[in-house]
């Protein structure tokens, strides 16, 4: 059968121009309108807790004696004394608290996240891709570190070595990163069976080449939205922790700190100390889980 | 009066990228006993023409047009209405036995609960029935593998035990959609063996959806091409395999190997199947057709009976293509 | 099945040892010993308490001591701050309490979770599913350190319907607001997968069958959907139990309902590490066992896990 070259033609200009998996990807991702909020408002939360500070008033460690022992009376939120969250019950300024409580409370949540990406990819990927008694071993490990009860151990570990940021993010990073792992492994052992994995194999391709070309480009998605939703539970993590009073150490404080704090003086009637740090800590919460699910929708078309 | 009749069924799907027409406008008719071939490659629509009819459509699917069972209404049709004929009067095979089977119920419950709702039978006449059944599809020692899951079976015997759900309740319409197609060679024969010996004992009509012209060929009365979820040609079956009468038949046709004949080189038909986003205004297979004019892309002549029997939606004429 | 529960218990039972051990020599890397005080005390008295603990034996034998102690007699040894009580006795006070409000809002949480979450499935994109979407989003950033005082606030405080505290013998006054506070997040997770997973087993092709068959659409959901969705929610109920037991923590400080998250707070406070450790293993051998369970469902669920 003779093809006719201006069918042919024809038949190019009909076709819908290709588009690569990323940037479908982003286009869905950008029209999901509750991911794009979630990016907007953690872009504003974390250009006020980084500069917000200039325009501060007060320190977060400085006391006003003015207020002090009257927080209750004279501690409202108010423009005309520099409290534009209003004081704590001690007088301290809760604006600037909650901008420090912020940063701590996103840098433990980001570097949680951070070590679950690095030592989870890395765990998984060797695990997925070895395969064979060192898959089994190295899974058997990750099993039996998830019967641990971490929540406990976090706690035995702060008591016994005493609260700090370095101990913290210890035992944080312990029990982050073991669902990463599983995780990694399984998008890696499914991916290795793959044709383009087969035929890059059967065409003589080295095997780092293949791992850095075929294997991790594709890990990149599930990665990404799992450590986006890592953030917001390794927060909590750190919330609960602090709620104990066993989280950062005065004059640092975190959003779970002050939100606890807030909270055992409710009945108090100064409803401010709660409702702020929880709003700081709800908004920033709510974008993580937004933006996280966005990713997973727009990185699994099969979820559409 | 037909058994079935389809008037002017268009499937739509809404999707991110857009509306997808699968089915553009269908007509068509089968009477009891009958046996009907609907031939297309993957994306012409033939599956969503199956399922519209049963009231399958997946969640964003939209079907438009008439179709009547027995004089009654049953597009788009309430539970009410579409259940008591769905599996009673008109039951269907899929395409993948493996993953169209419950994998967690046992063959026996899923088999016995369409006997237990329709007929209102008891569990045990249910099973009793579904064993009958399992052996009339031939499959060996059926009493005493009834009570196994599917992934116990293999391939081919998976596809029989759905053969054998579908014809529990006896019914007068069998539609089985690429039921070989997820099969091993022999056993896509010995499964069209047996559907055609089932098809005669109950002597109820079937419509056999296919891409495959050869399997076709064995089985089927009459065949409708589809492409671009429209008919293009519509014919008894030898009469359309000796003179085809539309292009895309003939590059159909064409794309048969052939052991018979030596030296005849295999053709293949140039470009693929048209983007269902935006639905061609003229004829679908333009682009792809050696034949094609401008008129082509603009429009396409209804489909129209050329011979007793033989329906083709084409511009140009026999004399044209010759 | 048998050898199957068997292979587990083998994979069970080290972790556990695992756990004892290095619960154990984290307790003695610790700077400081449970019995350094502000006052020092004198040292003859140091070298008696810690030969009543056992502490000047080498720390070998004092770890098979321990270990012994716990396997062949399920005693976690003397409390190291309360002098006549043992960690059993400070365990078996409040253990009880927080099983059962544990218990009972782990199977609220599962129980309307489900619900929850199929309903929202089978109404896709109606105000229901929007509502459950909604509330499940909002129930998990509300932690239940947060869900307790407002809880507080609203019905003992403000409407006073609600006792604010204690525990009177899990009487359902008592009850309702530590099992609310406890079982909400858990619950709208379960919602939220349970959801998911029921909408993508709903375009399977099984599916597809059953309604191909003329079933009528509850059945095809009750006895076809739902056992496949489940199973993604099955393998989350693990860490939701042993989540149950540790919002104890927040539970008994809220509402002073007396469990073992009160006595793990004061001996966390107290440096009572025999207490801690003996808690920690407990919740422990409770994840191990829970898991377990949770194993042999799904071999009951999904046939194609032979064991």
């Amino acid at each position: 059968m003779a093809i006719d070259a201006s069918a042919m033609g024809r038949l190019a200009e009909g076709e819908v121009k290709g588009r690569s998996l990323w940037a479908d990807a982003r286009r869905r991702f950008f029209r999901n309108k509750a991911a794009v909020a979630g990016v907007v408002t953690l872009l504003l939360i974390t250009l006020l807790a980084l500069f917000g500070d200039a325009l501060a008033q007060w320190s977060n460690e400085e006391i006003d004696f003015a207020v002090m022992g009257q927080a209750a009376q004279l501690g409202q939120p108010s423009i005309a004394n520099g409290h534009y969250f209003g004081t704590d019950d001690l007088g301290r300024d809760l604006y600037s608290r909650t901008l420090q409580g912020t940063r701590i409370s996103l840098m433990v949540g980001i570097v949680g996240s951070l070590i679950a990406v690095i030592v989870g990819t890395l765990y998984g990927a060797v695990s997925g891709y070895v395969g064979g008694r060192t898959d089994q071993i190295m899974m058997r490990i990750v099993d039996i570190l998830l019967a641990v009860p971490f929540m406990f151990v976090v706690i035995l570990l702060l008591v016994m070595f005493g609260r700090s940021l370095f101990m913290l993010f210890f035992g944080i990073g312990l029990m982050s990163w073991l669902n990463m792992a599983r995780i990694v492994r399984g998008q890696t052992l499914s991916l290795k069976h793959k044709e383009y994995v087969e035929a890059a194999q059967a065409t003589g391709v080295p095997t780092f080449t293949i791992i850095l070309r075929h294997i991790v480009p594709n890990l990149v998605g599930i990665v990404a939205v799992y450590a986006t939703l890592l953030v917001p539970e390794m927060i909590l993590i750190e919330s609960f922790i602090s709620f104990l009073g066993l989280g950062v150490q005065e004059p640092l404080t975190s959003l779970g700190a002050l939100i606890s704090e807030g909270a055992r003086t409710i009945y108090y009637g100064t409803t401010w100390q709660l409702l702020w740090p929880l709003a700081f800590f709800i908004a920033t919460l709510f974008s993580f889980f937004f933006v996280g699910d966005g990713l997973r929708d727009a990185l699994d078309p099969k979820d559409r | 009066m037909a058994m079935l009749d389809i008037r002017n069924l268009s499937v739509r799907f809404d999707t991110p990228d857009g509306t997808v027409t699968a089915v553009n406008g269908v007509s068509l008719s089968l009477d009891r006993g009958e046996t009907l071939g609907i031939v297309g490659e993957s994306g012409s629509g033939k599956s969503q023409l199956a399922f519209a009819v049963m009231g399958l459509l997946a969640k964003n699917g939209r079907a438009t047009g008439s179709v009547a069972f027995d004089g009654r209404e049953i597009l788009n049709a309430p539970p009410a209405v579409i259940n008591p004929i769905r599996a009673q009067k008109i039951a269907m095979v899929f395409q993948d036995p493996m993953t169209s089977l419950n994998p967690y119920m046992r063959v026996s419950d899923q088999m016995a609960e369409v006997l237990v709702h329709h007929k209102g039978m008891s569990k045990a006449q249910a099973l009793a029935e579904c064993v009958r059944m399992l052996d009339a599809v031939k499959i060996p020692d059926a009493a005493g593998r009834v009570r196994l899951f599917p992934h116990e079976f293999s391939g081919g015997m998976r596809q029989r035990v759905m053969i054998a759900m579908s014809l529990l309740c006896r019914p007068e319409l069998l539609i089985a959609d690429e039921p070989t197609t997820a099969l091993d060679v022999t056993v896509q024969a010995q499964i069209m063996t047996l559907l055609g010996d089932l098809r005669r004992d109950l002597g109820m009509a079937t419509i056999l959806i296919t891409h495959d012209l050869g399997v076709v060929a064995g089985f089927c009365e009459r065949v409708i091409v589809l492409y671009g979820g429209q008919i293009m040609e519509q014919s008894p079956t030898d009469p359309l395999f000796a003179t085809p009468a539309h292009p895309y038949t003939r590059g159909l046709l064409g794309a048969i190997p052939r052991v018979d004949q030596e030296g005849e080189e295999l053709s293949a038909i140039p470009g693929s199947p048209p983007n269902m986003t935006r639905p061609p205004k003229g004829c679908p297979f333009a682009p792809r057709c050696a034949h094609a004019g401008e008129d082509c892309l603009d429009h396409l002549d209804p489909l129209t009976e050329f011979a007793p029997g033989r329906f083709r939606a084409c511009n140009r004429s026999l004399e044209e293509l010759a | 099945m048998f050898s199957f529960v068997v292979k587990r218990l083998a994979v069970a039972v080290p972790t556990l040892l695992l756990l004892i051990v290095i619960s154990f020599l984290l307790m003695h890397a610790a700077p400081g010993g449970p019995f350094t005080q502000e006052r020092a005390l004198p040292p003859q008295v140091l070298a008696n308490l810690e030969a009543k603990y056992g502490l000047d034996q080498p720390l070998w034998r004092q770890l098979v001591t321990y270990v012994w102690g716990i396997v062949a007699h399920f005693d976690f040894g003397p409390s190291f701050i309360y002098k006549d009580r043992t960690v059993n006795e400070i365990i078996a006070q409040g253990f009880p309490v927080t099983l059962t409000y544990g218990s009972v809002s782990f199977v609220v949480a599962v129980i309307v979770g489900v619900t929850l979450g199929v309903a929202a499935a089978i109404r896709h994109n109606s105000w229901l599913d929007y509502l459950a979407v909604g509330i499940s989003i909002g129930a998990q950033v509300l932690p239940n350190f947060v869900m307790a005082p407002l809880l507080l606030l609203t019905f003992t405080w403000w409407l006073g319907w609600l006792p604010g505290g204690g525990w009177e013998d899990g009487q359902w006054q008592y009850m309702v607001m530590p099992v609310i506070a406890l079982s909400t997040s858990y619950m709208a997770s379960i919602a939220r997968l349970t959801r998911a997973s029921m909408l993508e087993v709903l375009t399977s092709n099984h599916i597809r069958t059953a309604r191909a068959k003329g079933l009528p659409e509850r059945h095809v959901i009750l006895r076809h959907a739902l056992k496949p969705a489940l199973l993604p929610v099955l393998s989350y109920l693990g860490p939701a139990f042993v989540a149950m037991i540790t919002g104890s923590v927040v539970v008994d400080f809220f509402f002073s309902t007396g469990g073992i998250g009160r006595a793990f707070v004061d001996s966390a406070l107290n440096r009572d590490y025999a207490v801690m450790l003996g808690i920690t293993i407990l919740v422990g051998a409770l994840t191990v066992l829970f898991n377990l369970v949770v194993d042999i469902l799904y071999g009951w669920i999904d046939p194609k896990i032979r064991y």
